[in-house]
């Protein structure tokens, strides 16, 4: 009895946060794709500084961390893909499993570390100092201030970094196929790309625009909701990153399985 | 008594509290708060740290929600009126928050004038001019390229009078205007708000635990303590009060160890009381 209330209560408190979740989103959207129609200026300049931050700056660690990837796939798949003298296959995996799967999710996790923490760490920070009430008394939204910029950067700048991620990781893989499977770096590229179907990039795609909403949602969420003092900065930072990382791997799930039994030609 | 005056909305009343309880979770923090601001006058609100009086100003402003009670700016209920008409009212008034609560990512010209781009079709060298007005206003003529974390606190609270004042509001409110600065410009600062009064004929409204500076720059004052009004009155009326506890603040007596067993006590009570349930 006890068990199956702890269960209830948790599975009420785990929709209840997606609910305000879809809330705080669904704000930031509406700010951003109805508000210029009401006359409210879009905030470009503070989305487009948002975007360097998420995106630009991003690009040097996303590239190594993908390419290392690329690399670990090759080898990993190779050491299977070796036992039937199918070595050759090992580009088309390579650039299938990153597209499809790894690009996308790297690329999420990576920008979690980066953009989700720090969104919760400003915001919250902004809270403590009073900043956010200053907002409001000011009759100034924090919602369409500070989070719909956050959110245009986002959704506009994670599909941009997961295409840049899969040719790293492809690429990654071509030192692998050149070195040991007896590719030449053109050929090895040629069946990469012959590998892929537009549905394969379509796909990732999709995911990251998910990603980058729940990214955005959960980091702002959590950094509104600090409570008081610098200790809870920390900790609303901590719960961002790992409530981030827990829905974007939810989403990746119930994606995949979507794309895999609703999408198969 | 004044504060049991059924609300009357006249040009005059600025400010009408009735009967104001706020609850945080369930604490209730202030029970049962009733008074006025006029026109042009100048109210402080003093009080003892945890007395209620910065939740009774953010309730004011409307960042808390009252949980009985109204709370009439303008003749508006701020609680009861909805997203749009709130901002509206807000748009009139200004507020210094303790900490400055000036944006860390922008320039000091730009919190000033970050209202007047929000909320005004203004040309950017029209703000530019009026954000160098302001700040010469608050004596901060020159700084508006500065960054609000290579200012001192005088100057950040300074520079947040000057965002508070923006938008030409018609109340200003002042959450602890001299916490944490040095005496001198502690008086830079009440200077700076009896100027405004002077110039302006602003309401303005102060919340602070500064005697000396109460003293100086209010009209009335309103001494709150543990949630509820001890008194409220000119500075005569109350230097003049035989209030044991109007005393004993204004005299600066300090607590009675009485008076924190009796919390102690009841602080025991209420855990068994919760250890029973």
């Amino acid at each position: 009895m006890e068990l199956a209330s702890q269960i209830g209560g948790s599975v009420t408190d785990g929709l209840s946060y997606i609910g305000s979740l879809a809330s705080l989103g669904g704000r930031a959207a509406r700010d951003i794709f109805i508000g210029p129609f009401q006359g409210k200026p879009l905030r470009l300049g503070r989305a487009v500084s948002q975007a360097m931050d998420v995106g630009v700056r991003a690009l040097p660690i996303l590239s190594l961390i993908t390419f290392f990837i690329g690399l670990i796939l090759a080898l990993q798949g190779a050491y299977e893909l070796r036992r039937f003298g199918a070595v050759n296959y090992i580009a088309a995996t390579v650039a299938i499993s990153m597209t499809r799967e790894l690009g996308p999710l790297i690329t999420a996790i990576v920008v979690i570390g980066r953009s989700g923490s720090s969104f919760a760490a400003e915001i919250g920070t902004m809270r403590v100092s009073e900043e956010i009430d200053a907002l409001e008394t000011m009759a100034i939204s924090p919602v369409d201030f500070l989070v719909a910029p956050k959110l245009i950067a986002m959704i506009v700048m994670l599909p941009c970094l997961t295409v840049w991620a899969n040719a790293m990781g492809i690429l990654g893989g071509s030192v692998f196929g050149v070195w040991q499977a007896g590719f030449t770096f053109i050929r090895y590229m040629q069946v990469s790309v012959d590998a892929l179907i537009l549905r394969d990039i379509t796909t990732g795609l999709i995911k990251s625009v998910m990603f980058g909403a729940t990214i955005t949602a959960v980091g702002c969420l959590e950094g509104l909701s600090t409570g008081v003092g610098a200790e809870q900065v920390g900790r609303s930072t901590t719960a961002a990153v790992v409530k981030s990382i827990f829905l974007v791997v939810l989403e990746d799930l119930v994606f995949t399985a979507l794309f895999f039994f609703v999408g198969t030609p | 008594m004044e504060r049991d005056d059924p609300v009357t909305v006249s040009a005059e009343l600025m400010i009408s509290v009735r009967d104001l309880h706020v609850k945080y979770g369930a604490t209730e923090i202030l029970h049962g708060v009733s008074f006025d601001v006029k026109r042009g006058e100048t109210l402080v609100i003093m009080g003892g740290s945890g007395s209620g009086k910065s939740t009774l100003v953010r309730t004011l402003i409307g960042l808390e929600k009252p949980s009985s009670g109204r709370v009439l700016i303008k003749g508006k209920d701020v609680a009861a009126i909805g997203e749009a008409e709130l901002d509206d009212v807000r748009k009139k008034i200004g507020m210094s928050f303790q900490g400055g609560a000036l944006f860390g990512s922008m320039t000091v010209g730009e919190n000033v004038g970050l209202p007047l781009r929000e909320h005004t079709k203004l040309e950017d060298s029209t703000i530019e001019i009026m954000v160098r007005l302001k700040l010469e206003q608050v004596g901060l003529q020159g700084f508006e390229y500065y960054m609000p974390s290579e200012l001192s606190g005088g100057m950040r609270k300074r520079a947040a009078v000057a965002r508070a004042l923006a938008m030409d509001p018609e109340i200003l409110f002042f959450d602890e205007p001299s916490a944490g600065l040095d005496p001198i410009i502690a008086a830079g600062i009440d200077q700076l708000i009896l100027e405004l009064k002077r110039a302006f004929h602003m309401t303005i409204l102060v919340v602070t635990h500064e005697l000396a500076s109460a003293f100086l720059i209010a009209d009335r004052i309103v001494l709150i303590d543990r949630g509820s009004i001890l008194a409220i009155g000119t500075i005569a009326e109350m230097q003049s009060s035989a209030q044991p506890r109007v005393r004993q603040f204004l005299d600066r007596v300090p607590e009675v160890e009485t008076a924190k067993e009796s919390d102690y006590l009841r602080a025991l009570t209420e855990e068994r009381k919760i250890g029973r349930t």
